[in-house]
């Protein structure tokens, strides 16, 4: 009997899990894409499931109009400037929590981490009266500070995370070969925690592309984010689905086109850098 | 790994320390500062006291978002975490099976909120979405446009979709960190099924399952953007979690003293969370 029993799960219908599972994940994200290529006629008219006549013309109008493809430069520009501030304030800081202890080192480390956790709606209005105050409302770089708040922690876990498996003795070694810190930190060490700094770039990145609540507030036109514009779609003449689902399928685009890059990272990433 | 004590480290920590100071402390201040505080306009403002957060902590209104929350937060648990489990556990585990699942299986994780909840608004819709009008045509009554129930079923639905792959992922990451010999062993011993999960698999998963729920019961707890897109808070209040009350309340009523005291209570609540999660993480530091 024992020689039955499967302890792996390379049984037959394993498979068929892991296949449910994707096909319900991916039916939505279908629809959406099957939507975008679609008239507005045809969408609200009849019901298809692939698209009957073909067209491009919702992702045109996107393409064409600046009011549509400024949202996503705005997007990309305020998500880029965050991801370079976290990760290079990020650097350091990991580093020191990594090789150091100092006066309140493991009261610091857990205050990122609740900034990680805060619920933004909390910040929504503070930030908006913080940044108006400066007349930073409706630039690129107050969503980029603003965002910092949960992804500055993210990194700095993720980092650390990443350094403590650097051998202390590299260090040391360095230090004895006569290199000053700086020089040792970019020439040696950075190249030795280069897929962490990957990681850790890429996170930032994604939950700055994923969060509205904080860029819209503090946002009205000229940084508008594309999510935010996607909004918009509700006119005199009713819905133009057609054009809102071809904006969100090009917001999907950016994490489809990385996530090949990280997939073996992606858990430890969620879970800051501790798996 | 042994560290050194060395209070100059502070100067590598100082650019991080500004950052966050700039981006929460302040406005955490402000917050404060609102809470205590009433005004009618014109930048006056008075003492309150505590009067605001009496006023939150006997108001039925927020007690009703937060009753709402913590059971949403419930059903998303009890749902996601054994789901995860159970996929994780059926994941290939090599071959070209393997990135495949992993890139699909991430995708929900990497979609802007407000998107995920477009992606469902229209999924849902009875007149040009796939579910709602397979729906109808099967005969179903399903509106969530209408129906609190049919609205919370479709909210949750779409959090599983977009979440449960963390868990997945979480899960599996502690699964392929089993040694082969384990399994061989268990082989050897003549081990059910059963007991080589409850045995050797389920421990070696307690970690990243720790991990798992507490990031669901937070992310689940401060959930905004996915339910606001697609019910908007209704029908009636039916989906008014404690982020859409406490944006309509600061933002829509602009009653800064009430969404003020209660943004401290929620945020005493995720506290108390972030230290639990802090002391799961770094004691399970110390053991590896």
């Amino acid at each position: 009997m024992a020689s039955t029993i499967k302890y792996k799960p390379a049984g037959n219908l394993s498979w068929l899990v892991s296949t449910i599972y994707i096909v319900f994940l991916m039916l939505p994200i279908y629809w959406l894409i099957n939507m975008s290529f679609k008239e507005n006629s045809e969408i609200t008219g009849t019901f298809s499931l692939w698209p009957q006549n073909p067209t491009f013309r919702n992702y045109m109008v996107i393409f064409t109009d600046p009011s549509w493809y400024n949202g996503y430069i705005n997007s990309i520009i305020y998500v880029v400037l965050n991801t370079i501030i976290s990760v290079l304030a990020a650097l350091p800081a990991a580093y020191a929590f990594s090789r150091y202890r100092f006066l309140g080192d493991k009261h610091l480390f857990f205050w990122l981490l609740t900034n990680r956790m805060a619920p933004p709606a909390v910040f929504a209005l503070p930030f908006f009266q913080l940044y108006s105050a400066f007349g930073l409302i409706d630039t690129h770089i107050a969503v980029a500070l603003a965002h910092c708040l949960f992804n500055v922690p993210l990194a700095v876990w993720i980092l650390e995370g990443f350094m403590s498996g650097v051998p202390k003795e590299i260090d040391e070694t360095a230090y004895i070969d006569g290199y000053s810190f700086p020089r040792f930190f970019v020439k040696i060490f950075m190249p030795l925690v280069a897929s962490g700094i990957g990681v850790a770039a890429f996170f930032c990145f994604m939950f700055s592309w994923v969060e509205l609540l904080l860029a819209r507030t503090l946002t009205t036109t000229a940084a508008k984010p594309i999510s935010a514009i996607m909004t918009r779609t509700v006119s005199a003449s009713g819905m133009d689905w057609g054009v809102l689902a071809a904006a969100g399928v090009l917001t999907i685009v950016p994490g489809a086109l990385v996530i090949y890059f990280v997939r073996n990272y992606i858990a430890k990433g969620f879970a800051l850098g501790r798996v | 790994m042994e560290k050194t004590w060395n209070n100059k480290a502070w100067f590598l920590v100082l650019p991080v320390l500004l950052l966050v100071a700039f981006s929460a402390v302040i406005p955490l201040m402000t917050v404060v500062n609102y809470s205590v505080q009433d005004t009618f306009g014109n930048n006056e403002f008075f003492w309150a006291g505590t009067d605001w957060f009496t006023e939150i902590l006997k108001s039925a209104r927020f007690w009703e978002a937060l009753q709402r929350n913590l059971l949403f937060s419930f059903i998303i648990l009890a749902l996601e975490i054994p789901l995860g489990i159970f996929i994780a556990l059926n994941m290939p585990k090599k071959g070209i099976g393997v990135p495949i699942c992993l890139v699909l299986m991430a995708l929900p994780l990497l979609i802007p909120w407000n998107v995920v909840g477009t992606i469902w608004q229209v999924f849902g819709r009875v007149d040009i979405g796939l579910l709602g009008h397979t729906l109808e045509a099967l005969g179903v009554d399903y509106n969530y446009v209408r129906d609190p129930i049919d609205a919370w079923i479709t909210v949750i639905v779409m959090d599983v979709w977009h979440w449960t792959s963390l868990v997945v992922l979480l899960c599996y990451a502690g699964l392929v960190s089993i040694p082969d010999a384990y399994y061989q062993a268990a082989k050897i011993d003549g081990a059910s099924r059963w007991s080589v999960f409850r045995y050797i698999q389920l421990p070696k998963m307690k970690r990243v399952l720790l991990i798992a729920v507490l990031l669901r019961f937070m992310d689940s707890f401060m959930i905004y953007t996915e339910p606001f897109v697609v019910t908007g808070g209704g029908p009636g209040n039916s989906t008014t979690f404690l982020s859409i009350d406490l944006v309509k309340t600061a933002v829509g009523q602009f009653d800064l003293g009430p969404a003020a005291a209660m943004s401290i209570v929620y945020f005493l609540i995720i506290l108390l969370l972030s230290w639990i999660f802090y002391t799961v993480m770094t004691s399970s530091d110390a053991d590896t």
